[in-house]
């Protein structure tokens, strides 16, 4: 990538080395985005903290319900749904804002402008992210999935997200001339989707409903793509940005980007119906959504393979790189709960795993083990280059990485192999001789009973995921309590044996 | 690529493609369904529900009952709703149209309640499940609801709406009882009338066998 504006460095001394000066520019763009992009990642990390403390509870009330049983702001209904609201639009959004300004400032190599856009865009949407928290804390929440926010809420995050959208075409308007990466078109793509996505369904179920059916259509049009058109672009965008930076090689192929990246817009908004296959709506949508489902193999596949094979060769990296660590966790993942989706929208096997725990734990593995890991390995990239201080632990790192991949498997596995039970058992029949079709399992506590054990499971996961944040809390904070790092430092390691290429880690 | 207009015009397309297809179509002609006339009685159904039960959906929202318990029932053959008494047949658009929210639900942790009032439970019984759900279902994984009921010291007449027969260790002590506060009184109002038996034209079970396809 050469600069068509050269840095102010390089217009001082026109003889600098196109590296320094492609790197004096980069640094130039980091200082400039430092003050949003930094907002926004310690509002995540808080949103963060607070979603883990809600999941934690919400998990143990589901195997041992008397637990905080007396208090009604905290029953199990209202404690599960803060958790939700607060790790999608508290960690998840303000993580994915920050990472998608970032790099959209680098990419279009321009300077930030308008910084107060984003001052008020961010002030705005954690106002608002808040008072929605409050409000199903306090039973207002609206009952519709992924949308529990109050209406008095939700037009404080409209506003904010529009500020956003909008600051983000403009820097990519006033972009260096020149190829727009794959990582711009996920990233513009995610800013447009968003807010058409969130206006329609606020609109349609909440300030002026929709009759009947319709309402669950816009309710999983909109969950499902909140999912695929806003987490997903993000998270395939880092990764595209973060593989190549940190390998110091290009992406594999320009063709196989291209493909994934225009076959997941073709194929994945129509496959959120699939949530409700079996449900009172017409067949020919519920079938559009399952055809669409299975067609997302396509893009799902070739990314994988594009990022698998600009890895190849370099997973010796794996031991230094924090950043690559949990891109390739997370990217695997990505590849690994997607085929798995696809999978959950045929119909014989969405019979039995629809309605469980298998769900949850399926959404857990996508927006956790893809999207949350992708989000840390980019924050570990860019906190030295916002802050201009190096990670002052490796231990810390390790802790962060693995108590949370350890911990989100456990989860993933056990719930999902819980969810196969309660899923099978609510189905399975037996016929007798006589052709009397009788359940398996009769008594529907039964099933409960059964579950428990994986519910057990699912919590002690939660713990190790905990324990894996309050190490990157506390890792965050004393980053910034170092003093700023001298010239000539090097960058944090997790292993000092491994040889040190020439890319910066 | 490097064409910003073409670009965002593919963006602008694909998903304009299925806010048409899911979004725009359903709502004109799905969304146009209204109730069905009874030939023989003059009766439109759905039938609305009455004030008391409208609150208590208010509170069903409030206390987040919608994430353990759908109200939809899939048709005889496909999963066993029928078997376990969830539901004679399937869920049909039509069975939603007189309700402002819908809370069909995704996630059976508890039984499906679509046809909750149809079962042989009464207010006694759900009173006491929503105290303590081990009084009527030990065992049950499903959140306790103790601050729907009041505790009160019994002056002059008891309350004939004070909860009776309860385990010794839900009794409230001597000189004192436990009555369902309105919001309690609202939300059992609402599960007794959760019910669709009323059979549509087009609600008739696809496939009879009432068993394994």
């Amino acid at each position: 990538m050469s600069s068509a504006d050269p840095s102010f460095v390089a217009s001082l001394k026109p003889g600098t080395p196109e590296a320094t000066a492609e790197r004096a520019l980069l640094s130039e763009i980091d200082v400039s985005t430092r003050r949003p992009v930094f907002f926004f990642l310690c509002a995540a990390l808080v949103w963060l903290l607070v979603g883990t403390g809600f999941a934690l509870i919400a998990s143990i009330k589901l195997h041992n319900p008397a637990f905080l049983g007396q208090a009604e702001w905290l029953t199990f209904g209202n404690v599960r749904t803060a958790h939700l609201n607060s790790v999608v639009y508290g960690w998840a959004t303000n993580a994915a804002f920050a990472v998608a300004l970032w790099i959209m400032a680098r990419l279009s190599r321009t300077q930030v402008r308008h910084l107060g856009i984003l001052d008020v865009a961010g002030f705005f949407w954690n106002l608002g992210v808040a008072i929605g928290i409050v409000g199903i804390l306090r039973g207002d929440s609206t009952s519709i999935e992924w949308l529990e926010f109050p209406a008095y809420a939700t037009p404080l995050l409209f506003v904010a997200y529009a500020l956003i959208g909008i600051w983000a075409i403009i820097a990519f308007r006033f972009r260096q001339p020149g190829h727009v990466y794959v990582s711009q078109w996920y990233l513009l793509a995610a800013l447009f989707w968003f807010p058409w996505l969130y206006s329609i369904a606020q609109l349609m179920l909440v300030f002026a409903p929709v009759r009947g059916a319709v309402q669950p259509l816009v309710n999983w049009w909109f969950a499902h793509n909140v999912l695929g058109l806003w987490f997903t672009p993000i998270g395939l965008a880092a990764i595209y940005y973060f593989l190549p930076k940190v390998l110091g090689k290009p992406i594999h192929s320009y063709y196989l980007s291209a493909l994934g990246f225009w076959s997941l817009a073709l194929f994945y908004n129509w496959a959120g119906v699939h949530h409700l296959i079996g449900g009172p709506i017409p067949a020919w949508v519920l079938s559009a959504g399952i055809v669409a489902s299975l067609l997302m193999i396509i893009p799902v596949v070739t990314t994988g393979i594009n990022h698998h094979l600009t890895m190849f060769g370099s997973f010796g990296r794996l031991k230094d790189s924090p950043t690559l660590r949990f891109m390739v966790f997370g990217g695997m993942s990505y590849t690994l709960v997607s085929l798995i989706g696809s999978a959950m929208a045929v119909r014989s096997f969405n019979e039995i795993a629809h309605f469980t725990h298998f769900t949850v734990a399926h959404a857990h593995h996508g927006l956790y083990a893809f999207f949350t890991m992708v989000m840390f390995g980019s924050i570990y990239y860019m906190m030295p280059r916002l802050t201009g201080r190096e990670w002052p632990s490796a231990p810390l790192i390790s802790a962060h990485f693995w108590f949370c991949a350890v911990g989100i498997t456990i989860y993933v596995v056990g719930l999902k192999i819980g969810g196969l039970i309660q899923g099978w058992e609510m189905v399975a029949t037996t016929t007798s001789e006589a052709g009397e079709v009788a359940l398996r399992v009769p008594l529907f506590l039964d099933i409960v009973k059964h579950t428990l054990p994986y519910l057990v499971s699912r919590s002690l996961a939660g713990m190790m995921i905990t324990i894996g944040h309050l190490a990157f809390a506390v890792h965050f904070v004393w980053m910034l309590l170092q003093p700023r790092a001298v010239a000539g430092a090097q960058p944090v390691r997790l292993s000092p044996d491994a040889a040190l290429p020439a890319s910066r880690a | 690529m490097n064409k910003g207009p073409l670009l965002f015009l593919g963006i602008f397309l694909t998903l304009a493609f299925s806010w048409t297809g899911i979004v725009l179509t359903n709502h004109l002609t799905v969304g146009q369904i209204g109730t069905y006339i009874d030939a023989e009685t003059g009766t439109a159904f759905p039938q609305a529900v009455p004030g008391l039960a409208q609150q208590g959906k208010r509170v069903y929202q409030e206390l987040g009952c919608l994430y353990c318990h759908t109200q939809q029932v899939r048709r005889p053959g496909f999963g066993a709703d029928d078997l376990r008494g969830w539901g004679e047949r399937q869920s049909v658009p039509r069975d939603y149209v007189q309700q402002e929210r819908l809370l069909l639900g995704t996630m059976r942790t508890g039984p499906d309640l679509m046809n909750v009032g149809a079962r042989p439970l009464n207010a006694e019984w759900h009173y006491k499940h929503l105290l303590d759900p081990q009084i009527t279902s030990p065992g049950s994984n499903m959140a306790p609801f103790p601050f729907l009921f009041e505790m009160r010291k019994i002056v002059g007449q008891p309350s004939p709406k004070a909860l009776q027969g309860l385990p010794p260790q839900y009794a409230p002590p001597a000189g004192f009882e436990l009555v369902p506060t309105h919001r309690a009184e609202a939300l059992v109002a609402y599960l007794l009338s959760l019910k669709h038996e009323f059979d549509y034209p087009e609600s008739i079970p696809v496939n009879t066998s009432g068993g394994k396809k």
